[in-house]
């Protein structure tokens, strides 16, 4: 065994933590990386972290396009404020009623960040894998440096779609038991039902991002803490994202909440971002604030 | 939080309990994934043996997995009627085997 000859590009990774192995770094040519948004469970945030996260990822310069797996039900052009302006979809792209240019809208904040919004009347069938890898080949191939894939909820054909060709997957959680447990189930999707797992190319990264976090709330007793959560699905955290209401307002708006820097939310999602870019952030928003002793009398 | 509230006495801890029922159908879940299905037939198979001898009653029987370490305990709980025909009385018996995963 010992004078087997390896070859480099065939040595497996071995589970020594490899700083930044999967960031792009100085010197190494620049790949898309295809990361969904996912969850299992419904109303957690999915389309929210999806616009905050591609328009992070753009604010820092990078080319970004975002597209919105729930066909049927679309949502992500509401909350990226573009709804207007959808003229053509995925479905229409999939099936060449249209070029992929004439489908991605142009964001009028960031010249790098292009949306792809979902068919809204078509049914779930209408997303192949084949038509799904040609869009993302064909995105790869424009030099898009981030594709987000805005899930839809559940574990059928959309939802297995947006994460087959993943590299790096968020899954976005409530801290509260029914999202946790179909987190768990979303977990063991990933690592079977997967491109990567297919071939053995590795794994999909895996990270856990909280949302509707209330530190009140931790604090008290009734509600689980990150480190809770993290200990049941044992994977790292890529942010907590505290209950605000910045939450609402931004998409009442159409402006995703990360553009909100004084919402406790917007700065957790450019915290969010950060640590997705590869720097370390401390975790912020963890902590209950402290409430006066009237406060705690008479309500807040 | 009003007036009532803060001299009403703390409700245990609701997060801790969350934790505990999730650690546990979360390591269920897992151990059922990507492995044959054979308990339900593995119980009705023990069933069928037990009832050649004891008179059971199909829903006394209990199997479950778990998984502690890298081994793994099955766990078969049998609810014996009462001898002489007697109504099915809660007499439990466990058998468990353990053994390398």
């Amino acid at each position: 065994m010992e004078n087997e000859q390896h070859d480099p590009s065939h040595v497996e990774t071995p589970s020594l933590p490899v700083p930044d192995s999967s960031l792009p770094s100085p010197g190494r040519t620049p790949l898309t990386e295809i990361i969904v948004v996912t969850s299992g469970k419904g109303g957690v945030g999915k389309t929210t972290t999806s616009a905050s996260l591609a328009v992070g990822l753009a604010k820092r310069g990078k080319k970004v396009a975002v597209i919105d797996f729930d066909v049927g039900l679309r949502n992500l052009d509401l909350i990226m404020g573009c709804e207007r302006r959808v003229v053509y979809d995925f479905v229409n792209v999939i099936h060449e009623e249209c070029t992929l240019k004439q489908a991605l809208i142009k964001d009028k904040r960031f010249d790098t960040l292009f949306v792809l919004a979902a068919s809204q009347t078509r049914d779930k069938d209408a997303l192949s894998k084949e038509g799904v890898e040609k869009v993302l080949k064909e995105l790869t191939d424009e030099g898009f440096d981030y594709i987000i894939c805005d899930s839809p909820a559940g574990i059928e054909k959309g939802a297995s779609l947006a994460m087959y060709f993943a590299d790096r997957a968020v899954v976005v959680v409530n801290p509260e038991v029914s999202s946790v447990r179909d987190s768990d189930r979303i977990l063991g999707l990933l690592s079977s039902k997967t491109r990567r797992a297919e071939l053995g190319n590795g794994p999909v990264e895996q990270y856990l991002l909280l949302t509707r976090y209330n530190p009140e709330r931790v604090a008290g007793g009734d509600m689980m803490g990150v480190d809770d959560v993290k200990e049941i699905l044992g994977i790292e955290v890529l942010g907590v994202i505290p209950e605000s209401p910045g939450v609402l307002t931004a998409s009442n708006a159409g402006v995703p909440v990360i553009l909100d820097d004084i919402s406790p939310a917007g700065q957790a999602y450019e915290d969010a971002v950060a640590r997705l870019a590869g720097e370390t952030r401390p975790m912020r928003f963890l902590e209950a604030q402290k409430k006066g002793f009237l406060a705690r009398i008479f309500g807040s | 939080m009003g007036i009532l509230d803060f001299f009403r006495s703390r409700p245990k801890n609701t997060a801790s309990v969350a934790k505990e029922r999730l650690r546990i159908i979360v390591a269920q879940e897992r151990a059922q994934t990507g492995r044959p299905d054979y308990l339900p037939l593995l119980r009705r198979e023990i069933l069928e043996v037990i009832k050649k001898y004891v008179n059971v009653d199909p829903d006394a029987i209990d199997i479950h997995v778990e998984r502690d370490g890298d081994s793994e305990v099955l766990e078969l709980s049998v609810a014996l009627p009462e001898r002489n025909g007697a109504p099915p009385a809660p007499t439990e018996t466990t058998t468990a085997a353990a053994g390398e995963a």
